[in-house]
């Protein structure tokens, strides 16, 4: 099933036009998707470094997490919402982009680990919360978000990179 | 851009250096991933500063505990942007030494540093100074300003791609 239909609707919408012909509002909206993004991996790497028992040892992971976690979901809700609105301005273009293809892959990966971590490696959490020596378990997870967002930020570098020809200005 | 400018960029476009990386393609961009990796390590630390000086996190941590923990994260990310930055000057020198927009983003670095300096010693002089009683305004300001530069910095640095020197 051909998505293309759905992208030309997006980009046919006043919003997503808006972006693409407004030579402020694509920058703008760019540049927040950029500082909301950088946000988000900064936050899940002060936990993944914790669960890889490299930093913050001294902390609970349990209160790390319960202070940091809500800074990332924050982050990552506006991280959507302009990386939908960029997305929408040029939608056929870039869903048919290989690099933001595998961001979109990647993205749910992450989902998937951090789903996995919550399910079934956190499920002992009280018997590791406080050691600074965290089980193989917890630094397999920390170890691969920390890859697969730096993965995320790599190839949403390289759509910009691949996508430079098709504007205008 | 002014005579002199010209004249250096010239020049650094026509070192060993700069011959021998600006063919390969997939260079810049990959220098420009490490770069954005060190601003998240920057923008992250200076955030959780700021949250602590209002009291929005770990309240159970003095702000000089947290400031230890954090400042040396981004003085560690400092010299990887410094690196990073310099090898894409060397490789795109108008580009980038020409854009207005890295200009304004250089006078924001010096004073993103220079805030945080002055922050760094003012909590060594007086390491509860944004914690007592009727400091919340100061600790709301101090919060704020640190923070400013450096979002100022990513909308700049975003746009040198849009206003590159010529």
């Amino acid at each position: 099933m051909s998505l293309d239909p759905f992208f030309q609707w997006l980009e046919s919408t006043m919003l997503a036009t808006a972006i693409r012909e407004n030579v402020l509002l694509f920058p703008l909206v760019e540049s927040a998707h950029v500082l909301m993004f950088t946000v988000v991996l900064g936050t899940i790497a002060i936990v993944d470094l914790r669960l890889l028992g490299f930093a913050s040892r001294d902390r609970r992971v349990s209160a790390l997490t319960a202070e940091i976690l809500p800074i990332t979901w924050v982050a990552f809700a506006f991280a959507v919402l302009t990386g939908a609105m960029l997305f929408s301005s040029n939608a056929t273009k870039y869903g048919h982009n290989i690099y933001f293809e595998s961001k979109m892959a990647l993205l749910g990966l992450a989902g998937i680990n951090m789903l996995i971590f919550h399910l079934v490696g956190s499920r002992d959490l009280a018997n590791w919360d406080g050691a600074a020596r965290t089980p193989w378990q917890a630094k397999a997870a920390g170890g691969c978000s920390l890859l697969i967002w730096i993965g995320v930020i790599a190839c949403g570098r390289w759509i910009g990179f691949t996508m430079m020809s098709t504007f205008n200005f | 851009m002014p005579h002199w400018l010209s004249v250096f960029c010239a020049w650094l476009k026509s070192t060993p250096l700069s011959q021998r990386l600006q063919p390969i393609e997939w260079l810049v961009p990959l220098v420009q991933v490490i770069h954005i990796l060190a601003i998240c390590a920057v923008i992250t630390s200076v955030l959780i500063i700021a949250l602590r000086l209002v009291g929005f996190v770990s309240r159970d941590r003095s702000l000089a505990q947290m400031s230890a923990r954090f400042l040396p994260v981004i003085w560690c990310a400092l010299p990887v942007l410094l690196l990073t930055g310099s090898l894409l000057i060397i490789i795109e020198p108008v580009r980038s030494l020409g854009s207005v927009a890295f200009q304004l983003k250089m006078a924001l670095v010096a004073a993103g540093i220079i805030i945080l300096l002055v922050y760094q010693r003012a909590l060594a002089r007086d390491p509860t100074r944004w914690e007592r009683p009727g400091s919340r305004l100061g600790a709301g300001l101090v919060a704020i300003v640190s923070l400013l530069p450096w979002i100022g910095i990513i909308f700049a640095g975003r746009w040198i791609a849009y206003a590159p020197g010529q």
